[in-house]
């Protein structure tokens, strides 16, 4: 099975107007390139891969009542997300390089880039990244041009795994990383304060932040822009349904992951790393960018803009090497979020709220088991102090039917008991009862 | 059309969430909540699934129409792959579940999936080891640069250019430099391959490699690679493949053999995965056996009792590059057409997007100037400089294609290529198709030849004309708040 659509006779024929054979077509490459055997199985029919693809399916324990979160997580998605983002109009197309021909991917990119500024208050998004983590290590080299400068802080309430990737990322550059340790779930502005100079370019923070907890930046944007530094912020979008944005805390470049709009989980990926900022900053921004224009009779259409800023103009001084981004994913999350609309959003992120708070309190009430953080505000995640080591326990209700939580000690020291539980707006009073039941008998 | 935010009718509803069986109390202060809420439009399901489907009657894809865009790939995407990324026990996989206690059990049929692409991947380029994390060819890229820097780190070698040939994508200098190196631009030699005497001279101790896309962006194969990795091998330096153009020689030539060390593959060009409007890709990166100690954490490895495992402990690793373990959703789109195809199919699918290329390049080469015209790979690369002595450009041979039903093939690139059409078919297009497009660029031909005028009105079959690319990088217009 092959796909190809020309007969053994086609090929014939073509090759005789050509007036060479299959060989001598590939006569260029020396011969003894051309000798390997491979050791690849035979092809399988569209039945017999679909039955070995399923076996493989049923090896993964989704039957496990999820409760893990860490920035991403198992939200409903309505069925006409994929009866539209299914349509291969859509899914066929490449990059909209010829706009009278793209204008419905181009279109959509607008939309979305006007929703992405619409959740967070900021003035202009990009067409999108790959993931949250990306995106924020786009940001943080956005700040770098944009202030001169090459010192970032970060407080390590900021989700670890981008912390570990924004590492990985800057080892064979000349960035002054520093971490600041958080403060009781919350970022430590003490440590923050003390640390911002006139070298800083940025400040990184998150919110809601790794623990859960909720915070209001408005005071540490103002103290960065004193200092002529920027604040950037990632964020959960689906928590921006309630939640004080980023935009109105005053946050220079807001990031994050897109998952939560309307992506199935699929083990990681792939995902949507979403960016917007102000307007001042937008030729400073890394990725595709879709701008409205008029055609030759006056007619509203769109186009990818700003073109100088990119690769396949500027080479080696674009501001990011990004050529394929996310771009179906973010359809995705602009159709997502059309269909659930004004009303549906909040009530999907109160929904998360409400239900995070009712397992809080079932939780902490078991004896023993605390919040680690106390009474902080939270919005869908929260950490519990269990009185026994966190990951032993969550093995122990994997038995009982869930994924519990994650545990914190891989990424904190100090935190072998504790246990990060999110809740999604699909979590059931009757599923959250189990688990507070499950957790006491395994305590 | 209106934007969607233009048809919201206040308290209309759309999607029900799920009902609420709890208290309605947050756990969150007022001062913490937003002031107003987001503007969202307030629209039925119908208004919604009515506006995007309207939205996707304004695009070209493969599955409407011949997409012959060079450089990217445009085969199709079968539909079973499609079916198979939809299963919930890939779909609803949470990614963090391996880090459970015991949690790789879990997970065992992904880690599968993961394990065998490592193994297939790794025998259709002679490499020794892949990571699945890159998230795009670009983001391969930049991760196959970090790998040659974390490499040069640990050899205390101090190296701080890379290499460049004059014909590449844009991607590679980029990658390069925002990895740290400096780039150093190799020019081509006048059959359009690296000129490796101009090579030689460029190679010093400073070399930290070079980045080479073959065949090359022009379709042709570098006669001389073999020459050239060694070139770059003989001063310490590494040979990163840009594996965008292996349709060319899928299944039937391997980078690794050619000399190459870093290698990164396009799982949405090659293996059929869907472009989706500009992403997602996937860009796995494979490297040969004394760089595999440099690979990102984390990698996949097989027990001795035959279950899957995800390795952590990986001391002289770049690290994390992306937060899992890539793709996965696009990963396992690869794998089905990999399965699908098998080894005969996928040498198939070499041999058949070389002859496709070869026969446009044959039907055209007297209508269009081809500047290189020894025996093409996968894509062919023609000229509108003869079209241009009637003030007619490659542009206007793009969106002549358009008003007659095929998206055009790739214009302006390669950039050392004047007036560049750059025509890749695909192994998956009909001699009926490649017929007829060869007909409307011969029609285009003459037309340029004798109504240029016509060929500068064009496209006027869509829903908007030639749009003014100039004003909207001036007036900047790129969110409706």
């Amino acid at each position: 099975m092959s796909f190809i659509a020309n007969t053994q006779e086609q090929q014939k024929q073509m090759l005789a107007q050509i007036g060479l054979s299959m060989d001598g077509l590939f006569a260029d490459i020396p011969k003894e390139f051309l000798e390997k055997k491979f050791n690849l199985p035979d092809g399988m029919s569209e039945f017999d891969v679909r039955n070995r693809l399923a076996d493989l399916a049923a090896k993964n324990h989704i039957d496990l009542t999820c409760f893990l979160g860490g920035g991403f997580y198992d939200h409903f998605i309505p069925s006409a997300v994929y009866a539209i983002i299914g349509r291969s109009e859509f899914y066929t197309a490449y990059t909209p390089y010829q706009p009278e021909i793209s204008q419905g991917t181009l279109q959509a990119i607008f939309e979305y880039q006007s929703l992405i500024c619409r959740l967070t208050e900021m003035q202009a998004a990009n067409a999108s990244l790959y993931d949250g983590g990306t995106a924020l290590y786009e940001a943080m080299m956005m700040a770098l041009r944009i202030t001169n400068r090459n010192k970032i802080l970060i407080d390590d309430s900021v989700n670890p795994i981008y912390r570990v990737m924004i590492h990985s990322y800057t080892k064979n550059l000349s960035i002054e990383l520093q971490e600041t340790k958080n403060d009781q779930g919350l970022i430590n502005r003490k440590a923050l304060l003390e640390k911002l100079d006139d070298n800083t370019a940025a400040v990184i923070v998150q919110n809601p932040n790794f623990f859960g907890c909720v915070d209001d930046f408005t005071d540490l944007a103002e103290a960065a822009h004193k200092k002529g530094a920027l604040l950037i912020v990632s964020c959960y979008p689906i928590s921006l349904g309630i939640l004080k944005t980023p935009g109105a805390m005053g946050a220079d470049i807001v990031t994050g992951e897109g998952q939560s709009l309307g992506l199935p989980m699929s083990f990681g990926g792939p995902y949507l790393g979403f960016m917007a900022t102000k307007k001042d900053y937008v030729r400073k921004m890394p990725g595709r960018i879709v701008g409205r224009t008029k055609d030759n009779q006056g007619r509203t259409g769109f186009v990818l803009t700003l073109q100088a800023r990119e690769q396949h103009i500027r080479r080696d001084k674009a501001t990011s090497n990004i050529c394929s981004n996310e771009a179906l994913c973010a359809l995705t999350a602009l159709v997502y979020s059309s269909l659930l609309g004004k009303d549906g959003l909040k009530q999907t992120a109160q929904l998360c709220a409400d239900k995070a708070s009712y397992a809080w309190q079932k939780m902490t009430a078991i004896k023993g088991v605390k919040s680690r953080f106390g009474a902080k505000w939270f919005f869908n995640e929260f950490v519990l102090e269990l009185p026994a080591n966190a990951a032993e326990i969550a093995g122990k209700l994997i038995d009982k039917g869930f994924a519990a939580g994650f545990p914190l000690s891989r990424y904190y020291e100090g935190m072998e008991n504790s246990l990060l539980i999110a809740v999604t707006e699909k979590r059931t009073k009757q599923q959250i009862g189990m688990l507070t039941e499950s957790l006491e008998a395994v305590l | 059309m209106k934007l969607i935010y233009d048809k919201s009718v206040s308290g209309r509803k759309g999607v029900m969430p799920p009902s609420s069986d709890v208290p309605n109390t947050i756990h969150i202060k007022k001062e913490f909540l937003r002031s107003s809420d987001a503007k969202l439009p307030e629209l039925s399901e119908l208004d919604v699934v009515r506006h995007f489907t309207e939205l996707s009657r304004r695009n070209f894809g493969v599955d409407t129409n011949f997409y012959p865009l060079g450089s990217c790939t445009m085969k199709y995407n079968p539909k079973a792959a499609e079916r198979i990324a939809a299963y919930p026990g890939f779909a609803h996989l949470h990614p963090l579940m391996p880090q459970l206690r015991r949690g790789g059990m879990l997970t065992q049929g992904a880690l599968e999936v993961l394990y065998d692409m490592d193994k297939f991947l790794c025998e259709l380029t002679a490499m020794a080891g892949f990571t699945m994390q890159p998230m795009a060819g670009a983001h391969g890229e930049l991760t196959g640069i970090m790998i040659m820097a974390a490499y040069h780190r640990d050899k205390g070698n101090k190296k701080t250019t890379v290499l460049i040939p004059d014909s590449a994508h844009g991607t590679n200098p980029a990658s390069a430099a925002i990895a740290g190196y400096k780039v150093v631009t190799v020019p081509s030699d006048s059959e359009g391959m690296m000129d490796v005497n101009e090579l030689k001279k460029l190679v010093n101790s400073e070399t930290a490699g070079l980045m080479l896309t073959c065949p090359n962006t022009l379709g042709i194969f570098e006669k001389n690679i073999k020459e050239i990795c060694d070139i770059i091998h003989s001063v310490d330096g590494l040979c990163y493949y840009d594996g965008a153009n292996l349709n060319a020689i899928v299944g039937k030539a391997c980078p690794g053999d050619f000399g190459f060390d870093i290698v990164h593959l396009n799982l949405h060009k090659t293996f059929a995965t869907p472009h989706g409007g500009g992403g997602p890709g996937a860009g796995p990166v494979g490297v040969i056996q004394k760089l595999l100690d440099f690979l990102p954490v984390s990698l996949v490895v097989k027990r001795n009792d035959g279950t899957f495992a995800l390795e952590y402990d990986r001391p002289k690793s770049i690290g994390y590059i992306a937060p899992f373990y890539g793709n996965f959703a696009i990963i396992l789109r690869a794998y089905v057409y990999i399965l699908m195809l098998g080894r005969d199919g996928l040498k198939a699918v070499s041999e058949n997007a070389v002859l496709n290329a070869n026969y446009i390049k044959e039907k055209l080469k007297d209508y269009y100037s081809l500047p290189f015209g020894q025996t093409c790979k996968h894509e062919c690369v023609f000229s509108a400089e003869r079209q241009m002595a009637n003030g007619i450009h490659a542009i206007d041979i793009a969106k002549g294609l358009i008003d007659r039903g095929f998206h055009p093939p790739t214009v302006y690139f390669p950039s050392i290529v004047k007036e560049a059409i750059m025509i890749e078919p695909t192994e998956t297009e009909s001699r009926e198709t490649l017929d007829m497009f060869i007909e409307t660029m011969i029609e285009l031909a003459k037309l340029a030849e004798n109504e240029p005028e016509k060929l500068k009105a064009a496209p006027v079959t869509t829903p908007v004309g030639r749009l003014d690319e100039t004003a909207a990088a001036k007036n900047v217009d790129i969110a409706e708040l």
